[in-house]
């Protein structure tokens, strides 16, 4: 299967065009190449779809051996069955629907070149991830994808808050990243090889279920996808990663590389299935993660922000999804999420690029009638978000509701408030963006490289809960258990009652949401969430200021202050010895003299 | 191998005296030089074994025989890859300084080659006396380079390079001597390799044997806490000195310790391993957190060496071919990004006339290519997989991970400390406002010939490093054929 290896070699090799000609190619051709590489990914990606209906069964595709050093040999090879399909096809579909909307929306950036050079490596990066059929090579793409988050969050690299962003990005990630690789090294020693398939297979064969090293090994793990999907306690670099262009932001930080962590864990199910204990950590960071981030969601301005911390949100209930062994619901969730994140994301992208780059929602109002075509598809999104009866977002979240009240009331409880807060900001969202009164004036509208995408995406999260994932064989078969009505009820409830408050704060006014969150400990709550709960304060006092200030104590090189001792010292013998050398012939007789005394003396002593 | 050493040494006279007829001369012959030296040396490559065991090429004249000295020279996979690299970057080294020197190019040159003559020496020569010789020659002209072509305070910096290396050689010598000594003591005195190998000492001999070369090669290295030399005389050097000295002349300190240091006391090396592990793990990490403490560009790229040359020294006593063939690959690897990074910082000083990276920002604007290949070789010191760099430490971490779990993490912390001064120093340089006051003239045609030539070696180094570790593996099976385990206490 040539077609496999060509999926991620053509954004690649676009890639590398893009970079050695260093933005002298034309415009024109710069878009065609950018973006038609990803299209053609994608139809290759359509075309082994198609096959795989029919022929079935998982194709493998060795490239060439990476390297063969002591009984590792990691190969340069792919491994497609329906999980990785399932990835390929959102990778590339979506990822042309966000590179054609670039074109629009990066259309008079200087670095028009640049910016679709590193989008297309990051393309490549990602399929190389989720197509990888050893965890070495899929750690390539992992961070490689983490370079092309940092370039591209860095990519107005004049202003320095931009860099900052793109630093926290990577270092965050990293943090998480080594303890991914740490993993490997012990996947590797215990199990000697890294390629997936085998490599659950011996896990499966040789490690008691519940043990200390499969839980030590899927713990590792988890600290790579927690860092690379924004969990707690890693999720910081996410919100602050919005300083990207908007179209990164619906690729990177919101369809694809965020959800990697859920493909990791996923493409490792049965390591995690091993360690209960792992697997419920999974769980309860989900949990967790998801009632933070939606608190956080609620209290910010920046409607970027408000869309990153609903992505963490929405990472959660995947993060709930896989805990609770419900992993074909979970990547279903990962596939509806990409559709409505993305539209949500290049949506508020068109509001921004319409509004001379304004991000702060209290100062947008009455779009609705400014821009019908953002609205629209706004509102599908957000419906979708919420998980409103009949959107792409109601069938996968209430799968994993279903699974997450058979596995532990609690966590169902945590998610359904969960789903009550998305409804809740949703909608806050919708009301404040585009109702009430308008205040600005739009000053274009999104021409149809904008458009076309946008209803696409809209209508992909409209009837996304149709389609059927070849998940079936990749995964355990879940044991059917009746379907308890009434939990299925409030699950559909629950978002409905989030929107209604969210009418009743936000547009109906009928509640007074000044008063709650103006004043005292109302006030006090929103300015936390705000800050996220003060993750990055925490961090700051506990890492990064302990960090600069050893690196200042140490930039003097204190090591070198032993050296320069001796160095001293022979110094000063120096001084002491040349002090004794002053030419007088009678001081030279006098001490000549006194020390054979002192000479004798001793030899007398000794010889009696 | 002769050959290759006289066209390098000759060829040294050769840009000295040329000098003479046109001060432009001396810089070409330094590239013909290398170029008929590497040349000299490609053909060797697929020789089959010669001498015992894993040698491609093996020679033994006799010089001082009743001391048992002789001239022995010998080329396995090992010597091959690093005279290879020293030649390549030799080559380099020539084109970052093109136009740098004005002073004398004809002496500059020439004390290039001379250090490139004693660096091949010191990989090539198999009979201790002589090894010790090589040594000392490529410390001179070094030297000089530093205290003639080097920066404000060159004669600090060179002479602090130059005790560090010579008291740590003294205790060399000693070694050296004594070790010929115990071994023959009764028969025939040799300094040979091959004589050396095996012999008979007792643990304690053995034991402070071993400590006096490991000082040497831990000088060389830089170890911590011996590596207070190298950010002044790498930051004081000529760009040509630098990439000479990160590049090549580090290496000889770690192929010291595998050609020698452990093979010929592999007991007492198990038994210092400990202390080996945790200065390489110490160096890692303290080598990166002085990298970001750092303003000067040089000062940076320097610190960055010595955290990455304490990945080599983890790798050597892991004892296992996963961590010593990362060693090797690191040695290859470091030698590629690190001389691009301090070519990266003369182009740097030649156009703003400051290493101060608090004085730059915002050169992207104005040097786009520069930017790209800073940036390039910044990721590659991280260790980003798909560069060469990130093979070596994979492979270190993994072989180490399997004896000394604990180290490893520690070590691996690296990894976050090495993406923390990386970006900080692309942040200060290349991104940020633009400065007016700041118009450099970007890369030219050399200069990224010079940069794509190191990028593509990174880029293969990254994705197919079979040939290099392919070369490396007999020496590799060799090493670890002695017996590294520590022998109970009696």
């Amino acid at each position: 299967m040539n077609l496999i290896a060509l999926v991620p070699a053509l954004p690649l090799l676009s890639a590398t065009a893009l970079m050695v000609t260093t933005g002298r190619l034309p415009r024109r051709l710069v878009a065609w190449l950018g973006a038609g590489s990803v299209g053609l990914a994608a139809l290759c990606t359509a075309l082994v779809a198609a096959a795989y209906g029919d022929a079935g069964g998982p194709y493998t595709v060795h490239l060439w051996t990476w390297f063969a050093v002591g009984g590792l040999e990691p190969g340069i090879a792919f491994y497609v069955d329906g999980l990785a399909l399932v990835m390929m096809s959102v990778i590339t579909g979506v990822g042309f629907l966000i590179h054609l909307y670039s074109i629009e929306f990066m259309g008079e950036d200087a670095s028009f070149s640049r910016y679709f050079a590193y989008m297309n490596l990051f393309v490549g990066a990602m399929l190389i991830l989720v197509m990888a059929d050893n965890l070495l090579l899929l750690y390539l793409g992992w961070e490689g994808v983490g370079l092309c988050s940092y370039l591209l969050v860095g990519f107005w690299y004049r202003d320095p808050a931009n860099g900052a962003a793109a630093r926290k990005a990577f270092v965050v990630t990293r943090v998480g990243d080594t303890a991914m690789i740490l993993g490997l090294f012990l996947l590797f020693t215990q199990l000697h090889t890294l390629q997936i398939q085998p490599l659950m297979a011996a896990a499966a064969d040789e490690w008691a279920g519940g043990g200390w090293l499969p839980t030590l090994a899927a713990l590792l793990l988890l600290g790579g996808a927690v860092g690379k999907s924004a969990q707690l306690p890693l999720h910081t670099w996410l919100p602050d990663a919005m300083a990207g262009p908007t179209p990164v932001s619906a690729l990177i930080h919101a369809a694809t590389m965020v959800t990697a962590g859920v493909y990791l864990i996923a493409r490792t199910h049965t390591l995690f299935l091993l360690s209960p204990a792992a697997l419920g950590a999974v769980a309860w960071i989900g949990v967790l993660t998801l009632l933070l981030a939606a608190c956080a969601a609620l209290a910010q301005r920046d409607i970027k922000r408000i869309l990153a911390y609903s992505t963490i949100s929405q990472i959660g209930y995947m993060f709930l999804a896989l805990g609770v062994g419900a992993f074909a619901p979970g990547v279903f969730h990962l596939v509806t999420h990409a559709f409505f994140k993305a539209l949500l994301f290049l949506a508020a992208g068109a509001i921004i690029h319409c509004l001379h780059h304004e991000h702060d929602i209290f100062r947008m109002g009455g779009l609705r009638t400014r821009l019908p075509l953002v609205f629209w598809v706004f509102l599908i999104g957000a419906a979708a978000l919420a998980a409103l009866p009949f959107t792409a977002g109601f069938y996968s979240k209430d799968a994993i509701l279903l699974s997450a009240w058979e596995a532990d009331p609690w966590l169902w409880t945590g998610g359904l408030l969960g789903a009550l807060l998305t409804g809740i900001y949703s909608f806050r969202l919708i009301f404040v963006v585009f109702f009430g009164e308008a205040t600005h004036e739009p000053d274009r509208r999104p021409g149809w490289k904008m458009a076309l995408p946008l209803s696409l995406l809209a209508l992909l999260s409209l009837t996304g809960g149709a389609i059927s994932l070849p998940l079936a064989p990749a995964f355990p078969v879940s044991t059917g258990h009746a379907v308890n009505h009434t939990v299925e009820y409030i699950g559909i409830a629950v978002p409905l009652l989030g929107l209604g408050i969210a009418y009743l704060f936000f547009l109906g006014r009928q509640l007074p949401v000044d008063a709650l969150a103006g004043r005292g400990v109302g006030a006090r709550l929103r300015r936390f969430w705000q800050r996220g709960w003060g993750f990055d304060t925490l961090y700051q006092v506990l890492w990064v200021t302990p960090y600069r200030a050893l690196a200042h104590l140490l930039r003097g090189e204190p090591v070198d202050a032993l050296y320069n001792l001796l160095a001293a010292l022979c110094r000063q013998g120096h001084r002491g010895l040349a002090a004794l050398q002053t030419g007088a012939l009678r001081w030279y007789a006098t001490t000549l003299t006194f020390a054979l005394v002192v000479v004798i003396a001793i030899v007398l002593r000794g010889a009696m | 191998m002769v050959a290759l050493l006289l066209i390098l040494g000759l060829g040294g006279l050769a840009a000295l005296y040329s000098e003479r007829l046109h001060p432009g001369l001396p810089r070409w012959m330094s590239l013909a030089v290398c170029a008929l030296a590497l040349l000299c040396l490609l053909p060797t490559a697929g020789a089959s074994g010669v001498a015992p065991g894993t040698w491609l090429q093996h020679l033994r004249v006799d010089w001082l025989p009743r001391l048992g000295i002789s001239f022995e020279l010998g080329l396995d996979g090992l010597s091959w890859l690093l005279v290879a690299l020293s030649l390549l970057l030799g080559l380099i080294a020539v084109a970052s300084s093109w136009d740098e020197i004005d002073f004398r190019p004809g002496l500059f040159q020439a004390n290039l080659l001379w250090t490139l003559t004693g660096v091949c020496g010191v990989f090539l020569a198999l009979d201790l006396v002589l090894f010790f010789l090589f040594w000392e020659v490529m410390l001179v002209p070094m030297y000089l380079l530093i205290a003639i072509w080097g920066h404000e305070d060159r004669a600090r910096a060179a002479m602090k390079f130059f005790i560090f290396t010579q008291a740590s050689g003294l205790l060399m010598l000693v070694a050296i001597v004594t070790l010929a000594v115990t071994v023959g003591a009764g028969g025939q005195l040799s300094f040979s390799y091959f004589d050396l190998l095996g012999g008979a000492l007792e643990p304690r001999t053995a034991y402070l044997l071993m400590l006096g070369f490991f000082l040497a090669f831990a000088v060389k290295l830089p170890a911590f806490p011996f590596h207070t030399w190298l950010p002044d005389a790498h930051t004081q050097a000529p760009t040509a000195g630098s990439v000479l000295l990160a590049g090549i002349l580090l290496k000889t300190g770690a192929y010291g310790l595998l050609r020698f240091c452990l093979p010929l006391f592999p007991q007492a090396s198990a038994e210092f391993a400990p202390v080996a592990v945790a200065l390489g793990a110490a160096g890692v990490i303290y080598g990166a957190v002085l990298a970001f403490a750092q303003r000067d560009f040089k000062r940076l790229v320097a610190y960055s060496s010595v955290s990455h040359m304490g990945f080599v020294l983890l790798g050597l006593y892991a004892f296992n071919a996963l961590a010593v063939q990362g060693s090797i690959m690191q040695m290859v690897a470091h030698g590629v990004s690190t001389a691009a990074l301090f070519m990266m910082a003369g182009a740097l000083q030649h156009r703003l006339h400051t290493r101060d990276m608090a004085r730059m920002g915002g050169l992207w604007a104005q040097a786009p290519r520069m930017g790209a290949c800073a940036l390039f070789f910044a990721v590659a010191s991280l260790g980003l997989p798909g560069l060469g760099n990130f093979v070596a430490e994979f492979l270190v971490l993994a072989g180490l991970f399997a004896v000394r779990p604990w180290m490893t993490l520690l070590a691996a912390l690296g990894l976050i400390t090495a993406a923390i001064y990386a970006l900080w120093m692309i942040q200060r340089t290349f991104q940020g406002p633009a400065r007016e006051e700041l118009s450099p003239t970007d890369f030219g045609a050399r200069e990224m010939l010079a940069m794509a030539a190191m990028m593509f070696a990174l880029l293969w180094l990254g994705l197919y490093p079979q040939p290099v570790l392919d070369i490396a593996r007999p020496v590799v099976d060799h090493l670890l054929q002695f017996d590294f385990s520590v022998r109970e206490a009696l």
